[in-house]
């Protein structure tokens, strides 16, 4: 322990702490920009600079670890002339179209504005000129908006260790960018969005999808449906101010009715039906001696990331489509059959907390008969952009109902959102597959939380099923090398690219606000705990759609209609 | 036939990045594309960090040298005789930009600080050519004399291509 001075407050703080740690102790407030909890501290941006009793510069409190006796000054003079004159320098060099701009007061630039009352350009000058990227279907790159904080570098290496972007050049035409500033759709990037999550400005945003969606419903001769991710209904409530981890299912489903939808369906009933594929495959797997350990493949982020650096172990990826593909298959075969519409008049609409779900409904092999599975895919910020555009006041709206069939859901289902929860769902209905009997006891602690690599081993019947569960991309490699040597002693294996699971989805509302990960997750476990029925082979409807149409899991109709095959992207993006 | 330049490193060691992007530079007189995948690679980093750092320096080039070099110094003294006219000057008549190479490989263009002859400003060099007390006048004749010159320097290493 150390003792300073902030402020002319005693302060105790931990040797090794910064400056800017030891002030949150005592309700001070000092702003930061490139700062990013937990990860390498830059310093780049220098908003969070102090006073320091002795130091002849400004230090920035974000870098610098306090000392015993250390006179620190937050809020002198000097100080705040310094972050007011960033503040202004950045404003200068990026584009004056905040009432146009899609982060519009969710913006740290902006806030930082206001914070330091600037009230005049001072500094007119040459301002940065960049193309937006937007090559991807999932994201745009608009680096003329970039301020340089470095955060979604920080994230892309460190978090996730993709390494898609970093800084090139230097000074003033420095630009956070590919390599060869290509597009990103031939980079390394899996799409993921952690970096929107991390920008403090519009720099990284979604690709809007918007547009496409209003065409459709206003579309007469279009059935248009949609679906909603199980994540999706535990965080859509944080941007109308309601509280981390608040379940707003029923709000949101009077709120798509009142857009204009003909039916709203749930994801949740799909993740059932994917729960029953996905099982009865890792059961012939270990039955077949097929290649194991399987991984799941509910991830189009960690699909992507399989396709593009380790093909060779692509047969170990369960081959059963996403939750939601299969729910648009579904949709535009057994039910434009058992409802007599034409499945070309169907148009299926997503509703989920990711951006590679946008490059998902886009590969060319997700189709029924030439008919994509999914038409289009909406982030949660962008339904809540619809919601607003319509005049539709969130927080009033009573409860719905799901339609059916396809709304049915189990609790098994509802924990697809978080890391964890498709191993634990699968386990549900595995260990039934396995040995005919019900599990006692549903939960498996061990699978839940936000380490990066989760394990565990069950019993069943004599077989020791050795399972893990990667949280957030950045820790695959080390399980991937195993699997490719072939030492690897698991069985089944969950991949969820984002940190957290789905409920951190690169399409989930932004805002720094701790423990939002805990929040969301327990929000999901509370909606399993809550249904009835929490096995995913107790869902009614998707018995039903077993015996009316296909048969049992694993039929050649489930084959042909809820499985995919997958593409080795390594050597297309070498030659890209 | 840069592969040789590997067996002086150890791989995965971040620290010999530079050096080995000096190496390969030293070859080619430029960094190809895939020399720097290759590099990316075996120091074990993204090679988005590899080309942040090859575009972070002006030691390194990725595109490949032009036949001549033009260096415009825009140092002080040359800036007060009005070295901004001449390079713009030269960049009109070239239809290039400070830092660019024609597309018939005829002439590079670059821009320096101050390369010691401020006696003389505004000054530039082609080769080894000193141009001192420039005009803007002068400009296309000097030009025209160097890309009517025949090839004097041997051709340009061509990188080998390996994505296999």
């Amino acid at each position: 322990m150390v003792q300073l001075t902030i402020n002319n407050i005693k302060v105790n703080a931990e040797e090794g702490m910064t400056i800017l740690e030891a002030v949150k102790s005592v309700g001070i407030h000092i702003p930061t920009l490139c700062h990013l909890k937990d990860l390498t501290p830059t310093g780049a941006c220098r908003i969070c600079v102090v006073e320091v009793e002795g130091q002849r510069g400004l230090t920035p409190s974000c870098a610098f670890p306090v000392y015993e006796g250390m006179v620190v000054q937050t809020n002198s003079p000097r100080v705040r002339r310094a972050r007011k004159t960033i503040v202004e320098l950045l404003i200068e060099n990026h584009p004056q179209d905040c009432l146009v701009c899609v982060r519009n007061k969710n913006c740290e630039l902006q806030d930082l504005s206001e914070k330091y009352s600037v009230r005049e350009h001072r500094y007119v000058g040459e301002s940065k000129k960049h193309a937006i990227d937007i090559s991807s279907p999932s994201m745009e790159r608009d680096p003329a908006k970039c301020i340089l904080c470095g955060r979604c570098v920080r994230v892309c290496h460190e978090v996730q260790k993709i390494g898609a972007i970093d800084f090139s050049r230097r000074g003033f035409s420095s630009i956070v960018t590919t390599p060869y500033n290509k597009g990103l759709n031939i980079s390394d990037c899996i799409l993921c969005g952690q970096c929107i999550l991390a920008c403090p400005t519009a720099a990284l945003r979604e690709k809007g999808s918007l547009k496409e969606v209003a065409n459709a419903l206003n579309d007469k001769n279009k059935f248009t449906v949609v679906q909603i991710a199980p994540a999706v209904r535990v965080t859509l409530g944080e941007e109308y101010n309601l509280p981390l981890g608040t379940d707003v299912t029923g709000q949101l489903v009077t709120g798509l009715h009142r857009l204009g939808f003909k039916k709203v369906f749930d994801t949740n009933f799909s993740a059932d039906l994917t729960i029953m594929e996905e099982a009865t495959e890792l059961v012939n797997r270990i039955n077949n001696g097929g290649s194991l350990p399987m991984f799941t493949s509910c991830c189009p982020g960690w699909v992507k990331y399989v396709e593009q650096n380790r093909p060779e172990i692509l047969e170990h990826v369960s081959t059963c489509k996403s939750p939601h593909e299969m729910e648009g298959a579904v949709l535009k075969t057994y039910y434009s059959k058992k409802m007599g519409i034409d499945p070309k008049d169907i148009f299926v609409v997503s509703i989920m907390p990711c951006t590679v779900k946008k490059f998902e409904s886009e590969r060319i092999e997700l189709n029924e008969n030439n008919f994509p599975d999914v038409d289009a895919v909406l982030t949660t910020r962008e339904l809540v952009r619809f919601f607003k555009l319509s005049g539709i006041e969130f927080n009033d709206l009573p409860e719905g109902q799901f339609d059916n069939p396809l709304g049915e859901s189990s609790g098994a289902a509802a924990i697809f959102g978080t890391s964890g929860g498709v191993m634990e769902a699968a386990l549900r209905t595995a260990y039934y597959k396995i040995s005919g009997r019900e599990l006692d006891n549903l939960e498996f602690e061990e699978v839940r939380g936000v380490k990066g690599i989760k394990e565990a081993s069950v019993n069943i019947n004599g077989l020791a099923l050795n399972i893990c569960v990667v949280n957030g991309i950045g820790n695959v490699k080390k399980v991937l090398d195993e699997v490719q040597k072939g030492t690897s002693k698991y069985h089944f294996i969950e991949v969820m690219a984002c940190p957290g699971g789905c409920i951190n989805g690169g399409g989930q509302p932004i805002h720094q606000q701790p423990e939002k990960l805990q929040k969301r997750m327990k929000a999901l476990y509370q909606i399993d705990n809550m249904k009835a029925a929490r096995r995913s082979h107790k869902n009614e409807s998707v018995k039903i759609l077993y015996k009316e149409f296909f048969i049992e899991p694993n039929s050649h109709k489930a084959h042909e209609i809820l499985h995919t095959e997958y593409f080795n992207r390594k050597e297309a993006l070498k030659r890209a | 036939m840069h592969s040789h330049i590997f067996e002086n490193y150890e791989a995965n060691d971040k620290g010999c990045l530079i050096p080995l992007l000096q190496d390969v530079q030293n070859i080619y007189d430029y960094l190809p594309e895939s020399a720097l995948t290759e590099i990316a690679e075996f120091v074990d980093l993204p090679l988005s960090r590899v080309y942040g750092v090859a575009t972070f320096y002006n030691q390194f080039r990725l595109e490949p040298l032009g036949e001549n070099i033009i260096r415009v110094c825009r140092g002080t003294a040359c800036h007060v005789k009005s070295s901004a006219n001449i390079l713009s000057a030269i960049e009109n008549t070239l239809k290039i930009k400070a830092g660019e190479t024609t597309r018939d490989k005829k002439f590079t263009l670059e821009v320096v600080n101050c390369i010691g002859a401020c006696s003389i400003a505004p000054v530039m060099t082609i080769n080894d050519e000193y141009f001192g007390r420039l005009t803007v006048k002068e400009i296309p004749s000097i030009l025209k004399k160097y890309s009517k010159a025949s090839k004097t320097k041997e051709a340009a290493v061509q990188p080998e291509v390996n994505l296999a």
